[in-house]
């Protein structure tokens, strides 16, 4: 599967949430990305490793009940888009709070979590969650 | 460049089908469809194949030359390919056939769309159908379709003030007309009382706003201009193909209720077709989760954003005001990734040729039909028409 290759390739955008700036119009891409799909050509070799504090909001959000194998012990769980400060959108889910409490605009920062139980391999995943900002 | 033709269809029974396999439908409906158009499979210049998840589900990959071979014509020797978009994999395998049709390499093509979805487990396809999705940034978080689905459905509802009520119409209205389509995953009608108090997927969205895991297989025989004026055949024209594709993920998006490659491929489409939305018939749209049939109807063009619940209200119905999924929809007919986007194709194909028995609507001149990868990454828009 290749998983332990790819877990080790992706680490430093999972664990410290490293992102890329395009040095030609100063955007922020997180997920990272190796051309600017605004500025394409300008951007090759430009893009500068950056590092994402972590805070944003809630643009919506979700419940899921219905879950893959590795994340059936976390369900119930709240999976939201989260707008980051620095400009990106991401995926992520918000952990360590009433379910009423998660809304539309809520501030969230970042925390360092176990992700799934374990993959094909029998690896455990961590990555970023997120929690409310009380 | 010459025009394509639709000159016959056929389809295995959409549903779950334990007793069957992957390339049992596929040759099924291909040659049902190969029947209906009166031509020799020796007469075949093409295949293209429609499959999404094969590999995953079946571990059988190729599957366009296992089907030919298995449907005995082999000894044609007719060049075969597979075509893989995820969900919206029938449609472009449509799309490509035309293509080669109208480069004039081959007269006639065998479009098939084939799709087993039950061989495995609940949990274990929620894993699978996240490869439509971007499995190391939506999918590793926890994300899974549903869930996207019900994130754009979220916001949605949020900034338009809409109830869910208007999402299950649309899950309503695909039952009711499965109801009649004997081919059809699902043929109980339901209400929207059922329709609202299933049980939930990803909240907002319940079991009734997830369209199946469904076995199926559709098929369809395109020919040329040329082909269809020397044999005297009637076909169903196709007027306008036309394909976008945008981000992948649905965090890279600005709206996460827009996707915008339907609106381009509907535009497309439509000038190809030298027709306005006001032309249109009927259309079967790709409400894979009842949200993305209300984005649907809006990025096509019939409601403004935000608007679909007005063009609900007016008549979705087999006699509303502009009838929604005659076959039942996703939702209903039922939703074998590779083949729901030809299947959509050959009920616009009955439609038109007055053929669609109970659930005929009437008087239908022209039919639009729309396909949509994943969260939406990509839409394949069609126009077919009778002249
Ligand atoms: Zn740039």
């Amino acid at each position: 599967m290749g998983e332990l290759s790819r877990m080790w390739r992706e680490m430093p955008s999972r664990y410290r949430m490293e992102g890329r700036r395009c040095e030609n119009c100063k955007r922020v891409y997180f997920p990272p990305r190796d051309i600017c799909p605004v500025c394409h050509r300008e951007s090759i070799g430009r893009m500068t490793p950056v590092d994402i504090a972590g805070n944003g909001e809630i643009v919506s959000y979700t419940i899921v009940h219905e879950t893959p194998p590795a994340f059936i012990r976390q369900k119930p769980y709240v999976l939201a888009i989260i707008l980051l400060e620095e400009g990106p959108m991401i995926t992520g889910q918000v952990v360590d709070c009433e379910l009423e409490d998660v809304k539309i605009g809520k501030k969230v920062r970042s925390v360092f979590r176990r992700i799934s139980e374990d993959g094909k391999s029998g690896v455990i995943h961590y990555g970023y969650k997120f929690v409310l900002d009380k | 460049m010459s025009n394509v033709y639709i000159i016959g269809a056929g389809e295995a029974k959409y549903g779950e089908l334990w007793d069957r396999s992957l390339r049992e439908i596929a040759v099924e409906a291909g040659l049902k469809a190969v029947e209906s158009a009166g031509i020799r499979t020796k007469d075949l210049g093409a295949i293209y194949m429609g499959n999404s998840l094969g590999g995953d589900i079946s571990m059988q990959e190729h599957l366009s030359a296992l089907m030919s071979d298995h449907a005995g014509i082999a000894s044609e020797y007719v060049p075969s390919i597979r075509v893989e978009t995820s969900t919206a994999s029938g449609a472009s395998a449509f799309r490509e056939a035309c293509l080669g049709i109208r480069s004039g390499e081959f007269d006639i093509a065998m479009v098939g769309g084939a799709e087993k979805m039950t061989e495995l487990y609940g949990n274990e396809m929620i894993d699978i159908t996240s490869s439509i999705i971007d499995r190391e940034w939506e999918a590793f978080t926890g994300a899974t379709p549903a869930a996207l689905a019900a994130l754009s459905a979220r916001r949605y509802m949020s900034d338009f003030n809409v109830q869910k009520d208007v999402l299950a119409q649309i899950s309503v209205n695909d039952h009711a007309n499965a109801s009649l389509n004997e081919n059809a995953h699902f043929r109980n009608r339901i209400t929207i009382d059922q329709a609202l108090g299933a049980t939930p997927i990803a909240e907002p969205l319940n079991l009734m706003d997830c369209a199946p895991l469904s076995d199926g297989a559709s098929s369809l025989i395109l020919a040329s201009e040329k082909y269809v004026r020397e044999h005297g055949v009637e076909g169903v024209r196709v007027m306008g193909s036309a394909m976008s594709q945008g981000a992948f993920a649905l965090h890279s998006r600005e709206s996460l209720y827009t996707v915008e490659p339907t609106r381009i491929a509907s535009e497309k489409a439509l000038k190809q077709a030298g027709l306005s939305l006001k032309d249109i018939s009927m259309v079967e749209i790709h409400d894979s989760y009842s949200i993305y049939g209300l984005m649907a109807l809006e990025d096509l063009g019939f409601a403004k954003k935000g608007k679909a619940r007005e063009l609900i209200e007016n008549g979705i119905g087999l006699t509303g005001n502009l009838p929604v999924n005659p076959s039942g929809g996703l939702k209903a007919k039922g939703f074998p990734y590779g083949a729901s986007g030809v299947g959509q194709i050959v009920e616009a194909y009955y439609q038109l040729k007055n053929k669609a028995g109970k659930r005929q609507i009437k008087d239908v001149k022209y039919a639009m039909t729309h396909s949509q990868a994943g969260s939406g990454a990509a839409s394949v828009v069609h126009i077919l028409g009778v002249e």
